[in-house]
């Protein structure tokens, strides 16, 4: 597909990484399921090997199917590359495991997915990864807490549950004057609402499980590098700078200018933990980015009328949506997010926890349950679940109360979302009564 | 590994192993916008096949500082250079685009010394479009993104390069984004446009090729835009080379890594002269 600019987003949505199969004809991508790839003598074997010749060997570490979601992934990123994991935890553990170990610091912001912060507050302290909490709009309190030994600041696109506009240009002008890469979740968002490295990002991953997938059916994850951070240039990471006794003494920076983090990734990472991903989950990743852009504007268009109608109710303390104006993102999101903030968001509703509880009980179109991203409407509390090991300090810095609801608006008819909601909202006013 | 030549610290990849001058030694010369990792797949197998390999950064390049060689006959006697300071007497020269002018330039400088002569994605003249030069000066990254276009054949060029997973696409736009970045900075100007500018001005293409004492062979890609197979006759004949064509645009070494890969090893296999 020659010509003299990329192919636009939707196109590579259906294209990038994949062709007709050479073998058989098949349009569509087939799914490799094998385990393994037979070697054409020993010295191909030795060859793949040494990353003398690129190619798949065992699918713990490559396989064809899973090779297309990466390229794809990567493209829509516009990145050099990806490596899918078994879930987006996985990747984010990927990517802290290549540039991080024992001594090692990370800023991250404090308004992130509970499972995330509990991964570096906790499960990576115990091994020696510690983490500095930062709000994610307090810039100089994220200059203040760079180490010496920081490796990282991390954050997300749209912080969970507040959504506070990860203002990833600033930050990632501080990381790289300090040496840094900037890791971005940038789950909520998609690439079709933001690409973090056009802004400056420097690394990015994605729970695959939500958006991009889409449709609530497999768990996945997908960590794409920009190949824009001079790892070679910063004196933090020998790591991908100096001979690795793990794999053939390689210096991987000197293998590839921008692919380095990618292949001590995957040559370690990857083959050593062994997060991958199934081919079949790949295959059902890769049918749902196909309509990813369709789904991403249904899913905003939504959450748009969801938010003006819980905006105005009187059972509603507060909606948190970038795009209404007493939101504390407001402006940011109007220059990084023209597209939309997505379709998950949380709201306080008025009363006590007995009415809470009533609401998420009377709605029958939103689902109870822990997930977002899919293209059911679904709904949590994220107080008692998703953020439930935090302490009141914690959930408060997050921005999360009793009476938080968080809900993940799907593709149904927005009037019957409407109509659901109001039905909810009744039953959480009679409780009171 | 990093040298000295002509007093500045210049960087070769030797392909993940000591350099060992006295096995034979083949060079490789990187294009336009480029640095020695465009080599990776090609220079790890033969190094790790009996060859000595040095893929240059050329200066203003990826890790050798700049400013970037005048012209086309200036980079050569750099590379000859580069040659005897890695304590090289004979080696294979192999270049891609603007490389490829670079190693026919230095090819005919070593006469009996060069043992072969390998030019990927190569052609003779080889203008660039005053519209491109225009492009490069005025918006540098938009010109990037017309010659990354080009330079591609597929969406889906498999096994990809330098493994599964990468997308080609973005990491020859990444590498190039890096390298203009990194030349601007360092206060030498516009590497695109100097880049380009050195293929546009080559003029000594043929006269070269008839000083050039080794064995040649032409590695072309069947789609590439760039540098179009058809457009390459008068300096395969100048050279009296063997053409090999590959399903493949202008970015060869990772379209078809395998395709370059045998098409150098074969034809290194050949006895020098």
């Amino acid at each position: 597909m020659p010509g003299h600019s990329d192919p636009g987003f939707d196109t590579l949505s259906l294209h990038a990484g994949a062709g007709p199969d050479p073998t058989t004809g098949a349009r569509a991508v087939p799914i490799y399921l094998s385990t393994s790839f037979v070697f054409e003598s020993s010295d191909h074997a030795a060859s793949l090997f040494n990353m003398e010749r690129s190619g798949h060997v065992y699918s713990r570490i490559s396989n064809p199917t899973t090779a297309v979601l990466e390229e794809r992934v990567a493209a829509l990123e516009g990145g050099v590359g990806a490596i899918a994991t078994s879930s987006g935890q996985a990747a984010l553990h990927l990517a802290i495991a290549t540039l991080a170990g024992a001594g090692s610091h990370i800023v991250s912001s404090s308004a992130l997915y509970g499972g995330s912060h509990n991964l570096l507050h906790y499960t990576l302290a115990r091994f020696g990864i510690s983490t500095t909490f930062v709000k994610p709009g307090d810039i100089d309190g994220w200059r203040a807490a760079i180490r010496p030994n920081t490796r990282l600041l991390f954050g997300e696109t749209l912080g969970n549950p507040g959504l506070d506009v990860l203002d990833i240009p600033t930050l990632s002008t501080l990381a790289h004057e300090n040496g840094l890469p900037l890791l971005v979740d940038s789950t909520l968002t998609s690439p079709y609402l933001i690409k973090p490295f056009d802004h400056g990002a420097d690394l990015v991953y994605h729970s695959a499980t939500k958006f991009l997938s889409g449709h609530g059916t497999v768990v996945g994850g997908v960590l794409v590098d920009s190949g824009q951070f001079d790892w070679n240039a910063s004196s933090r990471f020998p790591e991908l700078a100096q001979p690795y006794a793990g794999f053939h003494n390689m210096v991987f920076s000197e293998e590839s200018t921008v692919g380095a983090f990618l292949l001590r990734a995957r040559r370690e990472g990857l083959r050593d933990f062994g997060a991958c991903m199934s081919p079949h989950t790949a295959w059902l990743i890769l049918q749902g980015i196909e309509t990813l852009s369709l789904r991403m504007e249904r899913h905003v268009a939504n959450a748009r009328k969801v938010v003006e109608f819980l905006a105005s109710h009187a059972m509603v303390d507060s909606v948190g949506y970038p795009e209404l104006p007493g939101h504390a993102s407001h402006a940011l999101a109007a220059k990084l997010l023209p597209r939309g903030c997505g379709s998950v968001f949380s709201f306080n509703l008025k009363g006590n926890r007995t009415q809470g509880k009533a609401f998420i009980e009377a709605l029958k179109v939103f689902s109870h349950l822990a997930n977002v991203g899919d293209c059911r409407s679904l709904v949590i509390h994220p107080a008692s679940t998703t953020h439930f090991r935090m302490d009141d300090a914690a959930l408060a810095q997050a921005g999360i109360t009793q009476g938080t609801i968080r809900l993940s608006i799907g593709l149904e008819d927005a009037d019957d979302l409407l109509d659901d909601l109001s039905r909810a909202l009744k039953a959480a006013q009679k409780v009171a009564a | 590994m990093k040298l000295s030549v002509h007093d500045r610290e210049v960087f070769a990849y030797t392909g993940g192993k000591a350099f060992d001058a006295s096995l034979p030694t083949v060079v490789f010369i990187h294009g336009a916008m480029h640095d020695h990792s465009v080599w990776a797949l090609q220079t790890r197998a033969l190094a790790h096949q009996g060859h000595a390999v040095l893929a240059v950064d050329l200066p203003g390049h990826g890790r050798s500082v700049g400013p970037a060689p005048i012209s086309v006959e200036a980079a050569a006697r750099w590379v000859v250079d580069l040659i005897a300071a890695a304590g090289v007497q004979r080696a294979a020269i192999v270049g891609h685009s603007l490389g490829s002018l670079i190693a026919l330039e230095t090819a005919a400088l070593l006469g009996e010394r060069a043992t072969h002569l390998v030019l990927v994605a190569s052609t003779f003249p080889m203008k660039v479009s005053p519209a491109l030069l225009s492009t490069a000066l005025e918006q540098p990254l938009k010109a990037i993104d017309m010659v990354n276009a080009l330079s591609h054949s597929s969406l889906a060029a498999k096994p990809s390069a330098p493994a599964p997973g990468f997308w080609l696409h973005g990491s020859n736009r990444a590498l190039m984004r890096r390298l203009q970045s990194a030349y601007i900075s360092s206060g030498h100007g516009n590497l695109f446009h100097h880049d380009f500018q050195m293929c546009d001005r080559y003029t000594a293409g043929l006269e070269a090729a008839g000083r050039v004492r080794c064995a040649s062979r032409l590695i072309l890609g069947r789609s590439d835009q760039m540098t179009p197979a058809k457009t390459s006759t008068a300096l395969a004949s100048a050279l009296h080379a063997d053409n090999i064509t590959l399903p493949a645009g202008h970015s060869l070494m990772g379209e078809a890594p395998e395709g370059v890969l045998n098409g150098i090893r074969s034809f290194l296999a050949r006895s020098t002269p």
